[in-house]
């Protein structure tokens, strides 16, 4: 019996620590509701974001004073990113499903131009009604999307790269290289491009409302939950009876929906539409949900930090040249922002995990 | 007692014709066909050419898109790459830098670009689309971030030529040899080799792989770096060809190169896929592109061809794995097992 | 039969009766019958592939069944999604629960069915303070707002437990809930489980643990080979009795291995130790010896072979095959040092199971098969059909996927790749899981045979005959350390079993002090028996 390995020399593992180690891991928080809720905020991806977009503007600002503090600067800060603001709480939706959407460039471009041909065709026809049919197409292109993923079971990867070139070839094929431009559209609906409300531009407003509406279904609402848990688990998600397809739908149709938005008030903004609108814009929006904190494999993150990190990509762009960079190096920051954001999810998420196994470990 | 085994269970025609590879294959002698009977000028030998040329980016970032897709994995930096190599072939040539010699740093950034994903993904195991999603924006960045708006035109038109020149009377061009060559070589690796039986492994069951001592991060690695070294070398006759070195060269490539890759039968699973199908999935976009541009024609309805055609052969594998299922059901209740005779159910 | 005679006592909550389920060509359950009483745990016992979890899926709704009855509270049940079990009132706890892990333990607990306030909109506030009076009620400390992320295993079974009695459970199906747990872990759980036994459900207990079986439990059901074999109270019956009905065999005939010359060592694993999973793991595997490693579900067994093999991570520790040291986390390196691994999980690390036959046979050796790195469809189905032959592998070509392949099958194709390599060493994880008795007796032929001819053999296994019959030295794990190491004339059920519950300390068998022990030692043993 000498090459029996020895039991060390403390045999069997004192049970009491186990018990004790495991339920401190898990005891309730001790702390007081109002702390509790300061530390979870000021852990929060969407603040850490919100610090760097506060910081880019402030440097910005410092070299440059009208880029916040001049009437056009402010008006221009909160209107550029509208658009994006837009796209991104649909990706944001869709992405936290455990999905993707490629195709909101492509609908985008196809709304922009429907919104033109609207007014040259229709003459006189009502602003709301140009923006309900801008919604309307977009969600009907959404729920193709929705469909084909669901019920093919399909990456939406694929799928939504097969729609992008399909609906971008729709706008090619219907606009040919015809453009509209911005006599071709009512002076009253090229205003909502500048309109301000209390200094706050309309078209802001509406990505604001749009994502306060977003934002508070995904958060109190049953089936908003269960977005993020068909993203965090889609076995589990079928084991828990829940519906994954009709969520799964609905986040395309929304997607879908806000990039058919998206495309209107692109049209506003800009007055004039070419059959490339919205060209290469998916990924920017992908690009702001990352960059905002929902994971890419779905479950976590929100559409407020999405829309923040759609701001931090549009001001990054706009505050470059102040900086003294030139503006052609914005897409490179982008680049590593993306990067970074993935890289610093998984140095946290490492962090946590082992620190979990250390404190099992130590029973 | 030891038996012996058929090596296949089908015979030989069967293997070969009826595969997603041979309908590929089919499609395009048909469109072929079809082209050169109806469409005015298909069969000159400069429709040819350009045909080719026009292909040539993406046949070869195909290549290594193929085996990176099978292992699971999928690469979007790819046409930023060419861009940033493009660029770099356009500022060092203006450095004074001879064409070889700014081709090859342009291949090794390449290289370099690819092993960034590579250890972000096979290392440190993020997800390659997060990943290459940002560094699509990085080297596009990059790119464009070097040269601006500006673009450099001045190159030695000997270099421009050899670019476009075609083989004798052929119209083929003599770039295809490089093509050919890559691809000799990418099939052996792919389809004759331990490495290829490695990259299936870990597409089909990347636990098992591991288990069985494939070098899953190490392949993957490879990989990528291969990936980022042949866009460079298609940024590099992309920059020829047209004679013009800029940032935004060859963007939206990569879906183009992806579409033609999932086109030619390759699973977006991973695991399934032949460099064969990927080809001729490629050459089947390049011939409906130009037989259709001939006939005037405009790119949108390229667009739309090529997207209904990347949908459909995504869902009709779902639609027919789905077929088989519902008759394999069926044929469960009226005979014991579906298996072949000589499976036992021990 | 017994079981009738309870079935008709009251209105049962559930009652299955000689339910069958087949995948394809294997049979999964031939005939199954369970019936439980509400305010009764009762228990469910057999070896590993005896059925019992397809058993557990049918009532789960994951599975229809092909044939017999099934009643739930007296009506007929048939159950297309888990969906409909959970209306129906049935709540599965697994051995590895499914929660989701970026959600917040409160949420896991309400998903789908939140507590809805003004406007419908969820109520977190009512949802927390439910979350805690359930965790109150049932005697536990678990934050309501914490992430599921990292909870243990335990913790996530209390909450699946948590969400089964906010559903009202009526049946409540444990599947070996205490396989990861520890003592304490264990109490809580039992504590928990005959509160809810009081309340008058009915709850099924799967384990592999005959002290908690007979400690927690008032009736038992056994069942073997995908039948069912009896229905006992506890109180009339044995563990003797209970593993003769599981078993059903005498021991020996099964499991032939006969005696073969112990040689040197081959392998030697000292001070092995992966924090949080196995700590300090010392011993050695001699040429023609098959050493056991027995233990509990959960113990560290698998998790100590895949370190040496060096598919996982140890922290510090060191592993030589005949006396070369062999790398960690380098599987390639292992298998060069002559290791040979047929893991645990035959489906997802064994075989890759959407591959050949061929494929899967000339996994590991291609690489010696290629001529100038050139590798050929012919030159692998040669390699391959002497070994699949050797294997007697059935299969209609060598080209056909291993998918459709039964247990056993699939088995030999593992044994065939690894053989292929000429190993020096063979680790062997549950070597005949899932597998039916007459290809079990083949792989332990095979075993015994290989260990014959100078193999050097390590052999992890649940079911404890046939470790007692086929390791001339068993070693016991628990929780992550070596607490018995048992030549084969000393190894007897209750000796293992006893170590692997850790009431051994080393008392009697390991020398606490001597570490390395001499080399001349194993073989005297070794010769004893």
């Amino acid at each position: 019996m000498t090459t029996a390995p020895a039991p060390s020399k403390e045999p069997t593992v004192t049970v009491p620590d186990t018990s004790t180690e495991v339920q401190l891991l898990v005891e309730p928080s001790s702390l007081a509701p109002r702390r509790r809720m300061a530390q979870s905020l000021l852990r929060s991806r969407e603040l850490s974001i919100l610090a760097v977009l506060l910081l880019v503007i402030a440097a910005a600002t410092i070299k440059n004073p009208s880029f916040l503090l001049s009437s056009s600067g402010w008006r221009d800060l909160l209107l550029t990113p509208s658009m994006l603001i837009l796209l991104a709480v649909g990706q944001a939706a869709v992405i936290i499903t455990r999905n993707v959407d490629l195709s909101v460039g492509s609908v985008l471009g196809l709304t922009a131009y429907l919104t033109g041909r609207l007014f040259i065709d229709h003459p006189g026809i009502p602003v709301v009604v140009v923006f309900a049919a801008g919604l309307l197409v977009g969600a009907v292109l959404g729920l193709v999307n929705g469909l084909l993923v669901a019920l093919g079971r399909v990456p939406a990867l694929v799928i939504t790269l097969g729609t992008l070139y399909i609906y971008r070839g729709l706008v090619l094929s219907w606009a040919g290289s015809s453009r509209i431009n911005a006599s071709d559209l009512p002076a009253g609906f090229l205003a909502l491009g500048t309109q301000q409300i209390l200094t706050i531009p309309v078209l802001f407003l509406i990505a604001v409302v749009v994502l306060s509406a977003v934002g508070y279904y995904l958060y109190t609402a049953r089936s908003g939950r269960e977005f993020y848990a068909i993203g965090s688990d889609p076995d589990a998600a079928v084991l828990y009876g829940l519906n994954v397809r009709r969520r799964v739908i609905g986040a395309f149709l929304l997607s879908g929906a806000l990039a058919g938005l998206a495309g209107v008030v692109f049209a506003a903004r800009y007055g004039s539409v070419s059959s490339d609108a919205g060209t290469g814009i998916e990924l920017q929006a992908v690009a702001a949900a990352v960059i905002g904190g929902v994971a890419i494999f779905g479950g976590s993150g929100t559409v407020w930090g999405a829309a923040i990190g759609a701001v931090l990509l549009v001001t990054i762009n706009r505050a470059l040249p102040m900086l003294g960079i030139p503006d052609f190096w914005q897409q490179a920051l982008v680049g590593a922002l993306i990067l970074s954001a993935i890289v610093l999810d998984r140095v946290l998420s490492a962090r946590q995990s082992r620190r979990l196994v250390e404190a099992r470990d130590q029973s | 007692m030891t038996r012996t085994y058929a090596a296949y269970a089908h015979p030989l025609w069967r293997r070969l014709l009826l595969t997603r590879e041979a309908a590929v294959v089919a499609l395009v002698i048909a469109v072929s066909l079809w082209a050169y009977s109806n469409v005015p000028y298909f069969g000159d030998q400069l429709t040819l050419t350009y045909l080719l040329l026009d292909v040539t980016p993406i046949l070869l970032i195909a290549l290594p898109m193929t085996l990176v897709i099978i292992t699971g994995e999928i690469d979007l930096s790819v046409a930023s790459v060419v861009g940033l190599s493009s660029v770099l072939l356009g500022v060092l040539h203006e450095r004074g830098f001879s064409i070889p010699v700014a081709a090859l740093i342009a291949l090794v950034v390449g290289a370099l670009c690819g092993a960034l994903n590579g250890y972000l993904v096979a290392r440190v195991g993020l997800p390659s689309l997060a990943v290459t999603i940002g560094t699509l924006a990085l080297y596009r960045g990059l790119a464009i971030g070097i040269l601006g708006t500006k673009a450099v035109t001045d190159f030695p038109s000997d270099w421009t030529q050899r670019a476009s020149e075609t083989i004798g009377g052929t119209g083929i061009p003599a770039f295809m040899w490089v093509f050919l060559l890559l691809a000799v070589v990418f099939t052996l690796a792919l389809h004759f080799s331990p490495f290829g039986r490695g990259v299936y492994d870990i597409g089909l069951g990347s636990e098992a792989a591991h288990f069985s001592g494939v070098k899953v991060e190490r392949t993957k690695f490879v990989l990528f770096v291969l990936s980022g070294a042949v866009s460079a070398l298609a940024g590099v006759f992309y920059t020829l060809r047209f004679g013009s070195a800029r940032g935004d060269n060859a963007a939206g490539l990569e879906l183009q190169v992806i579409a033609a890759v999932l086109l030619g039968g390759v699973s977006i699973f991973g695991g399934r896929g032949k460099l064969a199908g990927v080809v001729a999935g490629v050459l089947l976009i390049g011939i409906i592109s130009s037989a259709l541009r001939l006939q005037g024609i405009t790119v949108n309805v390229i667009n739309i061809i090529i997207g209904l055609l990347l949908v459909l052969s995504v869902i009709s594998t779902t639609v027919l794995a789905w077929v088989s299922d519902v008759a394999a059901r069926r044929n469960r209740g009226a005979r014991p097992t579906k298996t072949p005779a000589g499976v036992g159910t021990l | 039969m017994r079981h009738d005679s309870i079935g008709a006592a009251s209105h049962p909550t559930l009652t299955l009766r000689d339910v069958a389920k087949s995948f394809g060509p294997v049979v999964a359950l031939r005939s199954g019958t369970l019936v439980a009483q509400p305010g009764s745990i009762h228990a469910l016992v057999g070896e590993n592939g005896a059925g019992k979890s397809t058993l557990v899926k049918i009532v789960a709704g994951v599975h229809r069944r092909d044939a017999g009855e099934f009643l739930l509270g007296g009506e007929p049940a048939d159950f297309g999604s888990t969906a409909e079990s959970k209306a129906a009132g049935v709540a599965v706890i697994y051995q590895e629960p499914t929660l989701f892990p970026d959600l917040s333990v409160t949420e896991n607990i309400f998903m789908g069915r939140q507590l809805l306030g003004r406007g419908r909109r969820i109520d977190r506030a009512a949802m927390y303070a439910e979350a805690a009076r359930l965790f109150a009620g049932l005697g536990v400390h678990i934050d309501p707002r914490r992430q599921a992320l990292g909870l243990s295993i335990a913790d996530q079974q209390i909450i699946e437990i948590a969400k089964a009695i906010s559903l009202d459970a009526r049946l409540l199906i444990m599947d070996e809930p205490t396989a990861a747990l520890s003592g304490v872990e264990v109490e809580r759980l039992f504590a928990v489980a005959r509160r809810l036994r009081d309340e008058g459900r009915a709850i099924v207990f799967i384990s592999h643990r005959f002290d908690e079986v007979f400690d927690l439990c008032d009736t038992v059901t056994v069942m073997r080979d995908g039948q069912y074999i009896a229905t006992k109270p506890i109180a009339d019956t044995s563990v003797e009795e209970i593993v003769g009905l599981m078993v059903g065999r005498e021991v020996a005939e099964l499991f032939p291995k006969t005696p073969a010359p112990i040689g040197d060592p081959v392998l030697q694993v000292s001070g092995l130790t992966a924090s949080g999973v196995f700590h300090d793991v010392t011993f050695e595997v001699r040429a023609g010896e098959i050493v056991g490693l027995a233990g509990l579900v959960g113990a560290g067994r698998s998790e100590i072979a895949r370190a040496i093999f060096g598919v996982d991570r140890y922290d510090s520790g060191s592993v030589r095959v005949k006396g070369c040291e062999v790398p960690p986390r380098d599987p390639a390196a292992a298998i060069r040092a002559g290791m040979a691994f047929v893991p645990e999980d035959r489906r997802r690390q064994g075989l890759v199971t959407e591959a050949s036959v061929t494929d899967n046979i000339t996994g590991v050796i291609r690489g010696s098969l290629a001529r100038f790195g050139l590798l050929t469809k012919r030159m692998e189905n040669a390699a391959a059909g002497p070994w699949a032959g050797r294997l007697e592998v059935k299969t209609g070509a060598l080209d056909m996927n291993a998918k459709t392949m039964s247990g056993g099958n699939q088995q030999k194709v593992v044994i065939a790749k690894w053989l292929a390599t000429k190993p020096t060493l063979l680790i062997i994880d549950e070597p005949t899981r899932g597998i039916d008795v007459g290809t079990k007796a083949e792989v332990h032929r095979l075993l015994s045979e290989l260990a014959g001819q100078g193999m050097a053999i390590l052999m992890i296994s649940s079911e404890l005959p046939e470790v007692l019959g086929m390791a001339d030295r068993v070693l016991v794990v628990c929780e992550g350390r070596i607490t018995a190491d048992l030549p084969r004339d000393r190894a007897t059920p209750e000796a293992v079993m006893h170590a692997a519950t850790h009431a051994l300390t080393g008392g009697h068998h390991g020398h606490p002090g001597g570490h390395h022990g001499h080399p001349g030692g194993a073989q005297d043993q070794q010769a004893a028996s």
